[in-house]
């Protein structure tokens, strides 16, 4: 994880106007030195260069949706199902990962609008244990989307994973074909489906519901892919092209429809709301 | 010749030592029979013992075992009258995948399923079993067109992983296995899926999302591979046994976890020391289940996959 990383994982946790206004990063692409504050007022992206930086659901939750939103409850799962340890033990990662993060754990739903256009919007934060499907993941997905259902509106998606939680084992991978059948559901209901693919999006996230968008939206320099670029440099043993797995290059080979700036967000999402309005369905 | 497996050593010893008193006998005349008889005994019970006890890493050797069957093996034992087909009609044939038409039995049924090779050439064609894109379009043609003509649909799953190669993710790696688990997920006639070899990750789980999920005996399910889970988590892939056994790849711990729904018995000492076997093992056991669904209206049975996978790891 690189500073900036670090420094804005620990500034979601505050609220902005614990900020100090003399705090400053350095730019994570062109190098140029910010303050926090002209950098979150900007939407976390660089003034100077437009990098998006990554940020987590509070912050992106309060940047796309209307005032008055309200937050899920993050459902309850069955907690390290395989007693998983590695160097340390799965829960103690888990309780490090909350202490101090506002929600229950990586994938976050909130009810709300877009510019008077309802939704559920689910967002996805690298900061909790690198954004990883694990069962609590699974379940929050399944349950915004039955909250769509229930409200008849679209689900937006925003997601940030490194991939599968490897500390649920077997079970993370289930999460792939589960999140599917609710997908299969909401797309029967006649609802919109909508991904917004955020930096970084890989491996068993990408593979499932990050790919089944109705639309497919990337933020610009986005990594988004299914191997991992050591894993697929290790197996050709040559140079990667320029920008492999950037949301340009994803653009270009037709994978997403439009690589979108963070500031033009709301109103891409609103007006794909306004043309993929719910349809009447026989169930 | 079968080829020893690391841990397999003291039985690779016994049965060279049968192997050598046997050809004495013939040559020589000399009558060794109780002599040999005794040897085979215990090499037969140190056999026994080494496959009820093997660890998950054990298993995990044993599923990538070179000589372990492999859809090829498969195709010739369980079905008759195999009529491959190829392409995905938007960029190629994948050999990783091999999929087609055959019978089980006198059923029609469609059989998809990832094919390793078995020497080099072979093995190269077939990208040890690592499918491309192409390869699970075409897996998502064979099961639409397995739906319209109501063939039951039989996977066979056998990899290390899909491909990650640069020409696979520039075709849209990602989008092609999340279309294809939605296709497993979206058929209107049974399917069954058994776990072969290895179940590596999402390239597993595209053909593997069925009502029914098999796993033969000594066949591994995860994931990441252990090592690529020990690299992660360990910082070195030295410890993939531990990473093995943490991460519960066998058919014993998937069974137990609700993960699979039936084990099949493989031959002792592994489906490799007699393929014929395994494979009438599989294919009794994949008849009996298709047989089990025949008749079940297909609003059903896309009612039980979607609840069959809503429920694992609930509360
Ligand atoms: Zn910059």
């Amino acid at each position: 994880m690189s500073w900036l990383t670090r420094v804005r994982n620990s500034l979601s946790r505050t609220s902005k106007r614990d900020t100090p206004d003399n705090l400053w990063i350095k730019c994570r692409s062109c190098g140029e030195m910010l303050f926090v504050k002209d950098f979150e007022d900007n939407l976390s992206v660089c003034p100077k260069c437009d990098y998006h930086g990554r940020i987590g659901a509070q912050e992106r939750i309060g940047q796309l949706l209307d005032p008055g939103f309200s937050i899920l409850p993050t459902p309850k799962v069955k907690e390290d199902p395989l007693r998983f340890r590695d160097s340390k033990k799965y829960p103690d990662r888990l309780k490090a990962a909350r202490a101090n993060y506002p929600y229950g754990d990586a994938l976050t739903n909130a009810v709300g609008q877009i510019e008077g256009k309802k939704l559920v919007l689910g967002v996805q934060d690298f900061g909790f244990m690198g954004g990883s499907m694990g069962m609590a993941v699974g379940a929050a997905f399944v349950a915004g989307i039955e909250r769509a259902i229930r409200e008849k509106c679209g689900y937006v998606i925003c997601t940030a994973a490194g991939g599968a939680r490897m500390q649920e084992g077997i079970l993370s991978l289930m999460q792939m074909p589960k999140t599917t059948v609710a997908l299969r559901r909401l797309k029967a209901a006649g609802l919109p489906y909508i991904v917004v693919l955020t930096d970084p999006t890989t491996g068993g996230v990408t593979a499932s519901y990050a790919m089944l968008g109705d639309v497919q939206i990337a933020e610009p320099g986005a990594l988004i892919g299914f191997a991992g670029q050591r894993v697929i440099q290790d197996t050709i043993r040559e140079k990667l092209p320029d920008g492999f797995q950037r949301a340009e290059y994803l653009h270009e080979h037709g994978m997403v429809d439009m690589v979108v700036h963070r500031r033009d967000m709301r109103e891409t999402l609103a007006r794909l709301l306004d043309y993929l309005r719910p349809v009447a369905t026989a169930a | 010749m079968i080829s020893y497996l690391e841990f397999e050593k003291p039985i690779a010893a016994l049965e060279a030592r049968i192997h050598e008193l046997r050809s004495t006998a013939d040559t020589g005349g000399l009558d060794l029979m109780s002599e040999i008889q005794k040897l085979e005994t215990k090499s037969e019970q140190l056999l026994a013992r080494t496959y009820a006890s093997l660890t998950p890493w054990q298993k995990t050797q044993v599923a990538r075992h070179p000589q372990r069957p492999h859809l090829r093996d498969y195709l010739a034992h369980i079905f008759t009258d195999f009529m491959p087909l190829g392409g995905d009609r938007l960029y190629g044939e994948d050999a990783a995948i091999v999929g087609g038409m055959a019978r089980l039995g006198d059923r029609r049924v469609m059989v998809i399923g990832h094919e390793k090779g078995h020497d080099t050439q072979t093995r190269i064609k077939h990208n040890f079993g690592m499918g491309k894109p192409e390869g699970y379009r075409k897996a998502v043609r064979l099961m639409e067109l397995a739906g319209r003509f109501g063939l039951p649909v039989v996977t066979l799953v056998d990899t290390s992983g899909a491909f990650p190669g640069v020409e696979a993710e520039e075709r849209g790696q990602a989008e092609a296995i999340a279309r294809a688990t939605e296709a497993c997920l979206s058929l209107p006639v049974p399917m069954v899926a058994t776990i072969v070899g290895e179940g590596g990750s999402g390239g597993a789980v595209a053909l593997a999302s069925a009502e029914r999920v098999l796993m033969l005996e000594h066949a591994v399910y995860s994931v990441i591979s252990p090592e690529g889970c020990a690299s992660i988590l360990w910082r070195t892939g030295e410890r993939a046994a531990d990473a093995a056994a943490a991460m519960r790849v066998t058919a014993q711990d998937l069974l137990q976890l609700n993960v699979i729904d039936r084990i099949v018995p493989e031959p002792m000492g592994g489906a490799h020391r007699d393929p014929a076997a395994a494979s009438q093992a599989l294919g009794a056991a994949i008849s009996e289940e298709i047989d089990a669904l025949s008749g079940v209206p297909a609003k059903d049975l896309l009612h039980r996959r979607e609840e069959r996978f809503l429920a694992i790891g609930n509360l």
